[in-house]
């Protein structure tokens, strides 16, 4: 009975926390149990499947019964099963979390049953085998995104909510446009039926990398990649902070998800071309995210800018297509999301004690709260690559693959931006944390409940592991990035589970 | 809007238009109909009775509130594919139950009309909630 439904679970159980949250629209005691208790089920969903996918190989679920060539398929191989966890690991800190932090102003016009919403697109992305059902998911996580980024209505969340929407439905159009020609080429849109006939005779090769660069530009625009990554730092401070690191841990995986599917599964016929085009992308992406983030001088913002840069690392490995480099890039998107997510945790409870997030308004947290500068100093150091965190390993594996390949440019450039990136890390720290508070500045609200420090720091416990036992997350990163640069594997996963 | 002419026909249209949506909603089973046209008529019967009177008049005779409508259809929708699952098929897979009525006649209920229904529900939600918030707008 659970391998009829186990890939169904990390789509419907958001689905039904949403639909108990609604049943609860009036009591948010009722809405925040769900929530919680939903996220905990959707990490321990998003477990099972990995387990399952360790063991058995790519899992198919063809639902209700009907081919992949009628139907609709999810497909579970262990890139998308550690997504699927990652989705889950982040729903349930960031639960914990907004339910110390938000308001009750925020919560009354559906914060839970949103966050659901989206977590349950996201994770659909993840799992879909069909690039039309991607779309349907990417359409339900920016409707649910645009909502939980304009909750609360200030100037600033519809400016930036505008810019995201705007922005982001131009490249759904993109891809809805590159879907319907994808079909008229191919016949079909299943991922694994197209796998298959672009590779074949009837498709000219011109005809696909055209195809490829329309999904190009629209993925990118989601995953924030140079150069139509500017809705990114438009947006992403300007909501409250739960919401911020929920965006930050998964949005613009999701396009990035969709860059590394389709451009190692469909797209790999003329990759002089493509590839290189992806490598010189990230290199350009890296570059302007980090100096961004050095002109910024407010926490959120410098966060939000280094996420554009970290897309660069994730699209670095893409770039390379070697299973090494891939690799770094499955363990670096693992890395960046649990690190990113805890920055923006930590800054909002830095927020809470130092009563800003201008850093030039900070300063003395760290003799007054030691606890909050060790918090923040372990994802900081991590984010920057050094190590013994996550992150050291994660970009030693990029830059191995890199000189394997004997690129040594793109090597360069990403040791480069690391070593910015600790700059502007070096900034944060001795701005807020350092200094001496500024004169005439009364301290933050004080007291900062548990639920807020918890959830901060279980994900620093995390990067620490993810730094201790690098070697279990190597293995299996690695093997996800066999799995995906052995196109054929998925292939004959869909095939061989027809009905 | 005042006026006594739309007013007094919209008492008889309002039962009229539930029963119509209930009919277009069974009709989709096999033939052009289904939940989004059936609930789309459904909730024009309560707009109706906001245009004519006011929202608060029309949300007061709605049985739940639209979150909930909304709540309650999505929960149809998706325990519908649940029966499947005791069956050892694969999620939302058809289940079809014979019942017997009195008077000897059959009636063939499946898991698909469940999921119509659910439909109808979350559409009717959907769109009342999104007029009755605009009508409520304060400008």
């Amino acid at each position: 009975m659970l391998h009829q439904v186990r890939l169904a679970l990390p789509i419907l159980i958001p689905l039904f926390t949403a639909v108990f949250c609604l049943l609860g629209w009036r009591s948010l005691r009722l809405q925040r149990a769900a929530g919680v208790a939903g996220s905990f089920l959707l990490l321990a969903a998003g477990l099972e499947l990995l387990r399952s996918v360790s063991q058995d190989g790519i899992q198919v679920l063809h639902i209700a019964g009907w081919p992949a060539r009628y139907g609709i398929v999810l497909v579970a191989d262990l890139f998308s099963a550690m997504m699927v966890v990652l989705a889950g690991v982040l729903g349930a800190a960031i639960s914990v979390y907004s339910v110390g932090d938000l308001n009750a102003r925020h919560e009354i016009f559906g914060y839970h049953p949103l966050s659901h919403v989206m977590l349950m697109g996201v994770c659909g992305a993840f799992l879909t085998g069909d690039i039309f059902n991607l779309y349907v998911w990417f359409e339900v996580t920016l409707i649910a995104s645009f909502v939980l980024l304009a909750l609360g209505g200030t100037r600033g969340q519809i400016e930036g909510a505008l810019k995201y929407v705007t922005l982001n439905l131009a490249a759904s159009s993109l891809f809805l446009t590159a879907a319907g020609l994808l079909y008229s080429a191919a016949g079909t849109l299943n991922l694994a039926a197209l796998a298959e006939a672009l590779r074949g005779p009837d498709t000219p090769a011109g005809l696909a990398t055209v195809l490829s660069m329309l999904l190009l530009v629209a993925f990118g625009t989601k995953a924030a990649l140079f150069p139509l990554f500017f809705w990114l730092p438009a947006s992403y401070h300007t909501p409250p902070v739960p919401v911020s690191a929920l965006f930050a841990g998964l949005l613009t995986k999701v396009g990035v998800y969709a860059l590394i599917r389709v451009f190692t599964l469909l797209f790999v016929t003329e990759t002089a071309f493509t590839h290189n085009l992806l490598l010189v992308l990230a290199g350009l992406t890296m570059v302007t995210g980090v100096l961004g983030a050095v002109t910024q001088n407010e926490i959120r913002r410098i966060l939000a800018f280094h996420s554009v840069s970290q897309v660069g690392y994730m699209i670095m490995g893409l770039g390379l297509l070697t299973p090494l480099a891939l690799a770094g890039s499955v363990f670096f998107m693992v890395h960046h999301s649990i690190v990113k997510s805890n920055l923006f945790l930590v800054g909002g409870i830095a927020q809470r004690l130092g009563g800003s997030f201008e850093l030039k308004r900070l300063g003395g947290l760290y003799s007054a709260y030691p606890a909050l500068a060790m918090l923040f100093l372990v994802p900081a150091l991590s984010l920057a690559g050094l190590p013994p965190f996550g992150g050291f390993f994660a970009k030693l594996v990029l830059i191995k693959a890199g000189l394997e390949a004997e690129n040594f440019w793109i090597v360069g450039v990403s040791l480069m931006v690391s070593i910015v990136t600790l700059l502007s890390m070096t900034k944060i720290w001795a701005e807020a944390f350092w200094k001496p508070r500024p004169e005439g500045r009364a301290p933050g609200r004080g007291g900062v409940s548990s639920r807020l420090w918890i959830p901060a720091a279980l994900l620093a416990v995390m990067t620490v592991v993810m730094g201790g036992a690098s070697q279990g997350f190597f293995d299996l990163s690695l093997r996800a990035a066999e799995q995906l640069t052995d196109p054929s594997s998925y292939v004959r996963a869909v095939q061989g589970s027809e009905p | 809007m005042n006026s006594v002419l739309l007013a007094t026909a919209a008492r008889l249209f309002k039962p009229l238009l539930l029963l119509v949506s209930v009919f277009v909603l069974l009709r989709g089973h096999d033939e052009p109909g289904g939940g989004f046209v059936g609930g789309l008529l459904g909730a024009s019967a309560y707009a109706l009775d906001a245009v004519t009177r006011n929202t608060g008049s029309a949300r007061r005779k709605l049985p739940l509130a639209p979150h909930v409508l909304l709540g309650a259809g999505l929960l149809m929708a998706a325990a519908s594919g649940l029966p499947a699952l005791l069956q050892g098929e694969p999620f939302l897979t058809a289940q079809r139950y014979e019942a017997a009525l009195p008077f000897a006649l059959q009636i063939t209920l499946s898991t698909v009309l469940l999921f119509d229904a659910g439909v109808y529900v979350v559409v009717m939600g959907a769109a009342l909630l999104i007029m009755f918030t605009l009508g409520e707008e304060q400008i």
